[in-house]
């Protein structure tokens, strides 16, 4: 492999609430990637199959899709400080064609990788403490969190610090590598569930009980794909000197039983839904029998770990009454969201441009976003579950100012939480495992309701898209969820109304026969109209379909056939 | 097979005995069924027995036999399937078990050092392996998060740290 | 991997085609064995000739050349040969959206 430098990097910015990586985090790092380079050239060289490399790669979050190889790099709990951003900008210049897709587990996606190049892609990227380790295989995931920790004002416990611990728990942990499949495990400590805690392998729910001590309600077994399930609740409140060592109990007991002879069947959801009560009793067994106090969480460690999250230097500042321009009040309306600091602001940035691909930035808009952090958030940025950018603590006086900025790169379409914020896998257009495209669907939903006013008028509305059964598009908890499969040979799109992935949970009920590629834009239409017709007034779409149900929706799509 | 330890190939003292085959005056290696069936026979046996333990069978329904045993061998019947891994830290953790943890099946060397941290002793290798491959693959990587089995490996990372502050 | 799930006996002309070890790029079985980068230059195999076909192609998996090799059914619109299945013309012809930002574009 040819030694290329990776671009200097900045320093990071004083106040960036990243990890920051010691001696001892960047040497792991270099032998990791040394190990992964010995096993590029091991395949190249013939001593590895393809069979065997192929978990081994994706450890490394190395795919091989439709036209390339994919590398998903990691952002864990989907925080990033400028000097990564700019250094992901860089990547996707110089190794790629200048853009990069942010998925809906906070992580980037390279679309044009060649193997070759990815020991330096992977050098360029532990030039500022980041990697692509464990973003695929059957192996413990990159655990996401809520994209406002630090600044949302509902935070009870910070989530990135337990986030952090797992992830350096998990990394390489040797027991969970060879899994019966893939573990994903998503933390919040805030009261509103802005991470879909329910539908993960493992969610945990960080609390304080009535002495103030943290702790985690830990559900399991949730998940979508092929056998959507909503996660069972094995502990209301689990001390958080317990948390690695209840969670070993629990990824031992699927590692045990989990099934290995159908993919489909793999996963922990379906242990517990067919075990049900005894799952929580077996993995309680298995707790107790361990040796527990090797596993206890010490104080310290977490005290340590919570300085790399402190707060940044707020000011004391006291809220201001924003501008009257109408302009900048729609884009405020739906993208500036409150903070837990006096005078500040969280502000998310659309990823969604009208007729754009849900979740891609070109390097330029990436480099704009790290400087604008740098001005504006202390250099924080967080990538969103539902695929957008986040800059976590801007002062309300500084609003005007950041938008004005963000207009003049593109990124600052008023859609947050509207019908063209949609949250869309990559599929068939680049995902080996797709049945049908999702990413064109999503261009033509959007352009469909370019008129931001008429976005306004339906209100609230989450329209996820799938391009396979695996869901990786949220389909299921979709308000209106799109999911296309393969009907000899033509892509056609079925459609779930009444999904959702917060405190209530709720996964979409189908509509009706599957619609054409032509067809889908119009039914989603039908299925807008509708609402707005039947709604009372300022009813969200989802609080209206819970009213009113499914029967006006089919009536609507499939009475005049 | 040739047998893989601390990096090195030895040599194997083990054998395999099948279920109605007459028991050797040497190490020998029994399927779960002839060690249940046998047991108290077995017990006043002198030379070395070993146990293959299926990856479907929990450790603990076997923690009654583990006095008789010198050896277990784990098996891996896709080097995909990490079942074995459980088994090596339930064993080593939860049952003291410290005889010889053999992994044999389909082991890949990107492997071995995990196996190692579980618990594992030596693992069974294809014949013709370089072994200085499958060493070379457990040192590549000398720092880890976690504890491990093993005593002297390293303590957590997020341990040492903070003993190195 | 690029294989589909399933595989029934061919009734139509086939290519063969898989992802360049090296790069992962789509590449096709030529005449020779060599590989090509455009579904036009494919050799073309009737379908009794599928099995054929396809050890050809996996020896270019054993060469270490290409990944993940499988037949692909073709229609032949005016001797062009055209993938018959949606999914393998996107592979022949690349995304169907814009596959990089329009600043890179004005840019190259």
């Amino acid at each position: 492999m040819n030694a290329i430098a990776p671009r200097a990097v900045a320093p990071v910015p004083p106040h960036a609430r990243t990890y920051r990586y010691d001696a001892v985090d960047r040497e792991f790092l270099a032998e990791r990637i040394a190990e992964f380079e010995g096993q590029v050239q091991r395949r190249l060289a013939g001593e590895l199959t393809e069979e065997e490399f192929k978990p081994l790669r994706l450890m490394n979050g190395l795919y091989l899709q439709l036209h390339a190889y994919m590398l998903r790099v990691a952002i864990p709990y989907g925080v990033l400080n400028a000097a990564q951003l700019r250094q992901l900008a860089y990547i996707a210049r110089r190794w790629d064609r200048g853009f990069g897709h942010f998925t809906t587990r906070q992580n980037i996606q390279f679309n044009w990788t060649k193997l070759e190049d990815v020991p330096d892609m992977l050098r360029a990227l532990a030039a500022v403490d980041m990697h692509a380790i464990q973003t695929s295989g059957n192996c413990i995931r990159n655990v996401t969190t809520d994209e406002y920790a630090g600044a949302a004002p509902d935070e009870v416990v910070d989530p990135r610090i337990y986030a952090e611990i797992l992830r350096q728990w998990s990394t390489l942990h040797p027991e969970f590598t060879w899994l019966p499949r893939k573990f994903k495990i998503a933390i919040t400590g805030a009261a509103e569930d802005r991470v879909a805690l329910r539908l993960h392998d493992v969610g945990l729910e960080a609390k304080r009980n009535a002495a103030g001590e943290i702790g985690f309600a830990v559900h399991a077994g949730g998940g979508m794909g092929r056998t959507p399930l909503i996660a069972t609740k094995l502990r209301d409140f689990l001390p958080e000197a317990e948390l690695l060592g209840y969670l070993e109990a629990v990824l031992r007991s699927y590692n045990a039983l989990g099934q290995r002879d159908n993919i489909y069947k793999a996963r922990i959801k379906i242990l517990v839904r067919d075990l049900g009560a005894e799952f929580a009793e077996m993995v309680e067994r298995e707790y107790a029998a361990m040796p527990r106090d090797r596993f206890r969480l010490d104080p310290a460690i977490v005290a340590a770990i919570r300085q790399h999250f402190a707060p940044p230097p707020f000011l004391a500042l006291n809220d201001v009454a924003l501008p009257e321009a109408p302009e900048f009040r729609a884009w405020a309306a739906r993208s500036v969201r409150p903070h837990r600091q006096p005078g500040y602001a969280s502000v998310t940035i659309s990823l969604k441009p009208i007729g754009g691909i849900p979740g891609d930035a070109s390097a330029a808009q990436m480099e704009v976003v790290a400087g604008l952090a740098e001005r504006f958030s202390f250099g924080e940025i967080r990538v969103s579950h539902v695929q957008n950018l986040v800059l976590p603590h801007v002062r309300q006086e500084d609003l005007p100012d950041l938008w004005e900025e963000l207009r003049a790169a593109g990124l600052a379409t008023p859609n947050i939480g509207l019908v063209s914020d949609i949250i869309a896998c990559p599929g068939m257009d680049y995902c080996a495992l797709a049945t049908a495209r999702s990413i064109p669907v999503a261009q033509r939903i959007s352009e469909r309701f370019a008129d931001l006013d008429r976005q306004l008028d339906i209100g609230e509305c989450f329209v996820n898209i799938s391009g396979c059964i695996n869901a990786c598009g949220h389909h299921h908890v979709g308000h209106i969820g799109i999911l296309g499969v393969d009907k000899r040979g033509e892509e056609v799109y079925q459609v779930t109304l009444g999904g959702a992935a917060g405190n209530d949970a709720a996964l979409g009920e189908l509509v009706g026969p599957a619609f054409s590629y032509d067809d889908i834009v119009d039914a989603i239409e039908t299925i807008l109209l509708t609402h707005v017709a039947h709604r009372l007034p300022g009813e969200r779409f989802i609080d209206c379909y819970r009213r009113i149900g499914l029967a006006p929706f089919k009536e609507a799509l499939y009475a005049a056939a | 097979m040739p047998l893989l330890e601390d990096g090195r190939l030895v040599d194997d003292a083990w054998v395999s005995v099948a279920d109605d085959a007459v028991l050797p005056d040497s190490p020998a290696i029994l399927s779960l069924a002839r060690l249940r069936r046998d047991a108290a026979e077995l017990a006043s046996r002198r030379a070395p027995l070993g146990l293959v333990l299926p990856p479907e069978v929990a450790v603990a329904e076997i923690a009654d036999l583990l006095p008789l045993l010198s050896l277990v061998a784990l098996v891996l019947p896709k080097f995909r399937d990490g079942r074995a891994f459980t088994q090596a830290r339930a064993l080593r953790e939860q049952h003291g078990f410290t005889g010889e943890i053999r992994a044999t099946g389909h082991v890949i060397p990107d492997q071995y050092l995990a196996l190692l941290r579980c618990g594992v002793s030596t693992v069974e290798v294809p014949a013709g392996a370089d072994p200085a491959v499958w060493d070379a693959a457990r040192r590549v990587i000398g720092i880890a998060y976690q504890r491990a089995v093993v005593p002297d490996s390293p303590l957590s990372l997020l341990r040492r740290k903070l003993e190195i502050a | 991997m690029s294989t589909p799930p399933k595989a029934r006996p061919a009734t139509a002309p086939l290519a063969f085609t898989g992802n360049r070890l090296r790069d992962g790029r789509v590449a096709w079985l030529g005449e020779g064995g060599i590989w090509v980068d455009r579904v036009a230059e494919a050799r073309i195999f009737p379908p009794e000739q599928a099995a054929e076909g396809l050890a050809l192609a996996q020896q270019g998996e054993a060469a270490q050349l290409v990944v993940g090799v499988y037949g692909v059914e073709l229609l032949l619109a005016g001797g062009v040969p055209v993938p018959a299945k949606y999914r393998e013309r996107l592979r022949a012809a690349g995304p169907s959206v814009a596959a990089e930002p329009a600043e890179w574009r004005m840019a190259s």
